[in-house]
């Protein structure tokens, strides 16, 4: 009996190992498209910016002179609302994720929570930036501190952390709780020591890879008016400021061209942060991920 | 239990925000006294010119603090409205609605213009008939309801090709200016290509044989090799090409436009106010032309000096 008609096979053969070869090559495609981009984009900023970028560059402030302008007062300044929007964006982030986790009892109330924060971390930054406009500098009359600046930021990547942390948490095994439950720990116990540690490596590269969305966001800091020209440092948490971004976009709306590689100098900074701050994001999942 | 539960989580909820509140009044409003400062917002066109004047300004008196926001003309006047700026930047003349909420504020302020700037009207260098435009022809092309669509259709005797149009982004200082004098209420070409980032309207009309566009001069000083600059037909019937002699003697007109800072008298009490405008002042003709705008003639300068000492009666 013959159950493969080979002769069919045959005369489908050729075909679908073209079909085969041409998805490939559209995959192929799809994947050099985005490399090409990035490779061209990486290209223009680096033959423009390379030239201005030396000591002098991380040690001025603005200035009108392209060639003595520098990023000191951005650099600072996003380091300062990375310092207050990390411990912020973090405690409650996390915090939120475990009690919806672990705590809230799954009814209507909660998956309506559920929802909202899913749903604001698709909002439009500028809105928050609105939010932190009325609320923070405003209401509680903060002014256009880095306070006022780190509480919004904290805000913009808040949902994203708890989604994040959510995942993490919700991807520890159940033997883990159970066998800990049958150890006689308590619930708090249970978090602290089991489910916590197997679960920070999806938190911590969660929140670092938010706040490097955080480090390169602009609207919601103009929206709350933060400076686009400081020559000083700021002091305290009460400071004006002014971060990469902003001082990037200002330096590329300038007339002089000159700017214009001042300013690829200036993205070339921020990119090396966010390579540096997703290379901690991937270090710590690499190091810590394989206790499982 | 649950009770218990609620009642912690809103206790949290009190505190954090309490304590938020708490710091924002305390800090916020004594540091202001103390330090010395001027805090200025307000156009990002205007932005230039002061951030120059800052930068001398900070490097002869290093302990004052001069920062300097970008938020656009409106926004600049928002925040001089609710009392959080000294002065406040602007590309246009303060609005009626604005003066009158200031007023409602008990704000007194005076206007001081401190530069030129000559709107221009660039083509791409390969157009060869376009030698004038007068401020009808420009109101014709780029109104939508005049419905021109080819050079022919602007003068007789141009081509019959296709116009491409390039205009600042209606949020700008200079979109609003533009509107007021050349289109005067019309409502703008719906196909015109609009960016906030006058660059890219300078990209685009040097890059389209067809185009036309209008922006800034210092965009166009800076790209005076790729594009090509109209004349513009002035009320005495001269066509006059932007420069930095023609837009200061006034013949430049109607797409000249001075530059303003507003200073709140109150804030004006304050030496380092007062010290930092007076340098602004004085200061204002050289920095505008070291960024690429036109200075006013001196005269405006020695007034505005003069009326200032006047405010502080010094």
């Amino acid at each position: 009996m013959n159950l493969v008609d080979k002769q069919l096979v045959k005369n489908k053969m050729g075909m679908r190992l073209i079909r085969n070869k041409l998805i490939k090559q559209l995959f192929l495609m799809a994947t050099l498209f985005a490399i090409i981009i990035l490779g061209t984009l990486l290209y223009r900023i680096f033959t423009q910016g390379i030239g201005y970028l030396d000591w002098e560059f991380f040690l001025s402030f603005a200035s009108r002179f392209p060639e003595e302008a520098g990023i000191k007062a951005a650099i600072i300044g996003s380091l300062w609302l990375m310092a207050i929007t990390a411990p912020i964006s973090l405690i409650l982030g996390v915090g939120t994720a475990i009690f919806l986790e672990e705590y809230a009892s799954k009814n209507k109330w909660t998956r309506f929570i559920q929802m909202n924060i899913s749903n604001l971390a698709g909002v439009p930054s500028i809105v928050f930036g609105l939010l932190g406009l009325t609320v923070f500098v405003r209401l509680l009359e903060m002014g256009r501190s880095i306070i006022a600046g780190g509480l919004t930021m904290s805000l913009l990547i808040l949902p994203i952390i708890v989604v994040a942390s959510q995942e993490a948490i919700r991807s520890v095994p159940n033997d883990q709780y159970e066998a800990s439950f049958a150890m006689g720990a308590t619930k708090w116990q249970t978090i602290r020591r089991v489910v916590l540690p197997a679960a920070i490596p999806g938190i911590l590269t969660g929140g670092i890879l938010a706040l490097s969305r955080a480090i390169g966001e602009t609207a919601p800091l103009l929206m709350i008016g933060a400076l686009t020209f400081i020559a000083y440092l700021p002091e305290n948490i009460w400071s004006g400021f002014t971060v990469m971004p902003i001082q990037i976009f200002n330096w590329t709306s300038r007339p002089q061209e000159e700017f214009h590689y001042v300013a690829a100098a200036g993205i070339i900074v921020l990119l090396v942060m966010l390579l540096i701050m997703n290379s901690i994001a991937v270090f710590i999942r690499n190091k810590f991920s394989k206790r499982y | 239990m649950r009770k218990t539960k609620h009642f912690v989580l809103s206790m949290f909820i009190l505190l954090t925000l309490g304590t938020l509140a708490a710091c924002g009044n305390g800090d916020g409003s004594s540091s202001a006294e103390e330090e010395q400062k001027v805090e200025v917002d307000g156009s990002s066109t205007v932005f230039p010119i002061m951030e120059a004047v800052a930068e001398e300004f900070s490097a002869e008196n290093p302990d004052v603090k001069v920062p300097i926001g970008v938020s656009g003309t409106g926004g600049g006047f928002e925040k001089f409205i609710a009392g959080e700026t000294d002065i406040s930047n602007a590309s246009r003349p303060i609005k009626e609605e604005e003066k009158k909420l200031l007023e409602e504020e008990g704000i007194n302020y005076t206007e001081f213009k401190i530069a030129l700037d000559g709107l221009s009207v660039v083509v791409n260098k390969e157009n060869d008939w376009v030698n004038q435009l007068t401020v009808e022809e420009l109101n014709k092309m780029w109104s939508e309801e005049k419905g021109v669509k080819t050079w022919a259709d602007v003068r007789d005797g141009w081509p019959e090709e296709e116009i491409e149009f390039f205009s600042p982004g209606a949020d700008s200082g200079t979109f609003d200016y533009f509107d007021e004098v050349i289109l005067d209420g019309a409502q703008i070409r719906k196909d015109a290509a609009l960016s906030e980032d006058d660059n890219v309207l300078v990209q685009g009309v040097s890059g389209t044989k067809n185009g036309i566009g209008y922006f800034g001069y210092a965009y166009y000083l800076e790209n005076k090799d790729s594009l090509k600059v109209v004349p513009i037909v002035n009320s005495s019937g001269e066509a006059i090409t932007p420069s930095q002699e023609t837009i200061q003697s006034g013949e430049y007109e109607p797409l000249s436009r001075p530059m303003f800072i507003y200073v709140k008298h109150e804030s004006l009490k304050n030496d380092t106010v007062y010290n930092f405008t007076k340098y602004a002042l004085e200061n204002a003709g050289s920095m505008s032309e070291a960024v690429g705008y036109v200075a006013l003639p001196d005269s405006t300068y020695t007034d505005a000096l003069n009326k200032l000492d006047e405010i502080t009666e010094k």
